[in-house]
């Protein structure tokens, strides 16, 4: 297993030390000399062998700046957590996030949509009131001593029926003072029916609100039309506008899909910071390769291309006081999460849960319909331990292909439906996903050091 | 430090002992919800 990583991006020599997250950017003899030391160099022959183009005094020197952050432990440092994280998997979990299917319809025929345009391989239905009464109970019967839950209103398009969502929500805060818990509710919706009525309840009621968006007006109607085939841009558009307006500085995302047909997504990214949305996601698209708009291997580098792209342009317009946030290239260095978390995986099966219109439970809404892993219902929980087991079991050292990997601290060990999709196996990883997200993470390292070397720029022209 | 300048990062070491109180996001619970990102997500027991 690696210890370290380097890479070189947008003129940033880069090493991070993989295991205690720390990240370092060096000069060219530096990244040399720890590319040596990598390898399994002796000190006499990497001093030796580089003098020749940096000089002796400053190769000892810059060894002697690594031999310090070895000293440290951050440089090098070894992976001191399997045993942890075993532990850690094998403690009894509960429930603390759903994402309750309040609508197995939509008023959109995406192309693209996993959910089968809503109908998730089944009958469309609704959710009625009671089961989602029902999915809050049981989840506070089910949480422990946890008291932030979450509550996503997803779908199919979860505003087909606002009165069960009302209901819903009136329903979770109600509960709030009584068990001591805090819901936070989000909503992921396609824009078509956000009113006034809608928006202001959504802003005043939910923690974030996911607007589905793809960017420019040709790329988001093609794989986002109307059943009668029209796009959806014109409509929701102004809604969506609208809402950001209203939200300010509280959480929504603009999310997107790219698929083979916007491999130039960066475009589509930087349409939706021009419109002045400042938080955006971009999702890869997730399909067989026999679908015409599926990603193939052969595209990774073109996509890479793009998130190089959107990262310098990033940089460009933060420096100039007009930043904006991209879902996937948001890293928080100084603080994020405990190495628990970055190592045991989403929590689906065990700690989130997808609930169907009918109180169906299953390990996340992309298993929606997947009969063998149909693991209850809210009315008489968790039936299937063996589907929780597995799901709790599996991590990043339960996968051979994260052991290797340098971002394993960042994705978890990745998506498990996609594995699941790929290879009906969940410790086997959708290779092309990993290789996206591997980029996105240097991407949004780059951006970090970019910005801290400015930082140290202007402080040293004022001093 | 005159060739390298180290970020202000977390140590992961460090977050083994007072970690893994599950109190924060679950991953999913985002704009994602086809990926699997946490490494920019927050802790909420600072």
């Amino acid at each position: 297993m690696g210890l370290v990583h380097q890479y070189k991006n947008n003129g940033y020599n880069i090493v991070l030390d993989i295991n205690s997250g720390s990240v370092h950017v060096v000069d060219d003899m530096v990244y040399d000399i720890v590319g040596a030391m990598d390898q399994g160099m002796e000190k006499s022959s990497i001093i030796e062998s580089l003098s020749s183009v940096y000089g002796r005094e400053q190769v000892q020197d810059g060894y002697g700046e690594c031999e310090e952050l070895i000293e440290g432990g951050q440089l090098f440092s070894r992976d001191i957590y399997e045993g942890a994280i075993e532990a850690f998997t094998e403690r009894k979990t509960v429930v603390k996030a759903l994402c309750l299917h309040v609508a197995h319809t939509c008023n959109l025929s995406c192309r693209y949509c996993f959910a089968e345009e809503g109908g998730y391989h089944g009958q469309r239905a609704v959710m009625p009131v009671e089961v989602g009464k029902q999915a809050l109970d049981f989840l506070v019967a089910n949480s422990g001593s946890r008291r932030n839950l979450e509550v996503d209103l997803f779908g199919g398009e979860p505003l087909m029926d606002h009165q069960v969502i009302r209901e819903v929500v009136a329903y979770g805060r109600s509960l709030e003072k009584e068990k001591d818990k805090r819901f936070r509710f989000t909503l992921t919706t396609n824009g078509v029916l956000l009113d006034e009525e809608k928006m202001e309840f959504a802003d005043r009621e939910m923690s974030n609100v996911v607007l589905s968006l793809d960017g420019r007006p040709e790329v988001h109607d093609r794989m986002r039309p109307f059943p009668n085939g029209t796009g959806s841009y014109d409509l929701i558009l102004p809604k969506f506008l609208g809402f950001a307006k209203r939200r300010g500085e509280r959480d929504y995302y603009v999310r997107g899909t790219f698929t083979r047909y916007n491999l130039d997504f960066s475009k589509d990214v930087l349409h939706m910071a021009d419109l002045g949305f400042k938080h955006i996601s971009m999702e890869p698209v997730v399909a067989p390769e026999t679908e015409d708009y599926a990603l193939r291997p052969e595209d990774v580098p073109a996509i890479c291309d793009q998130y190089d792209i959107l990262a310098r342009e990033m940089i460009r317009r933060e420096k100039e006081g007009r930043g904006f946030q991209f879902f996937h290239f948001n890293v928080d260095l100084s603080g994020g999460p405990c190495v628990y978390k970055r190592l045991s995986g989403c929590g689906s099966g065990t700690e989130y849960l997808a609930v169907t219109p009918w109180g169906d439970l299953y390990p996340c809404h992309q298993f929606v319909g997947e009969e063998r892993f149909r693991m209850g219902t809210v009315y008489d929980g968790i039936l299937r331990q063996d589907v929780q087991k597995m799901f709790s079991a599996c991590n990043v050292y339960t996968k051979p292909a994260c052991r290797e990997c340098f971002a394993r601290f960042y994705c978890s060990g990745g998506c498990a439906a996609n594995s699941y999709n790929f290879h009906k196996d969940m410790e086997q990883v959708y290779e092309l996903g990993c290789a996206l997200e591997r980029k996105r993470i240097e991407c949004a390292i780059m951006i970090k050091a970019a910005l801290a070397c400015d930082q140290t720029m202007e402080e040293t022209k004022r001093s | 430090m005159k060739h390298i300048k180290t970020l202000d990062t977390v140590r992961l070491q460090d977050t083994v002992k007072k970690g893994g109180c599950g109190e924060c996001q679950t991953s999913c619970q985002s704009a994602c919800k086809t990926s699997c990102t946490v490494g920019n997500q927050s802790c909420e027991n600072k």
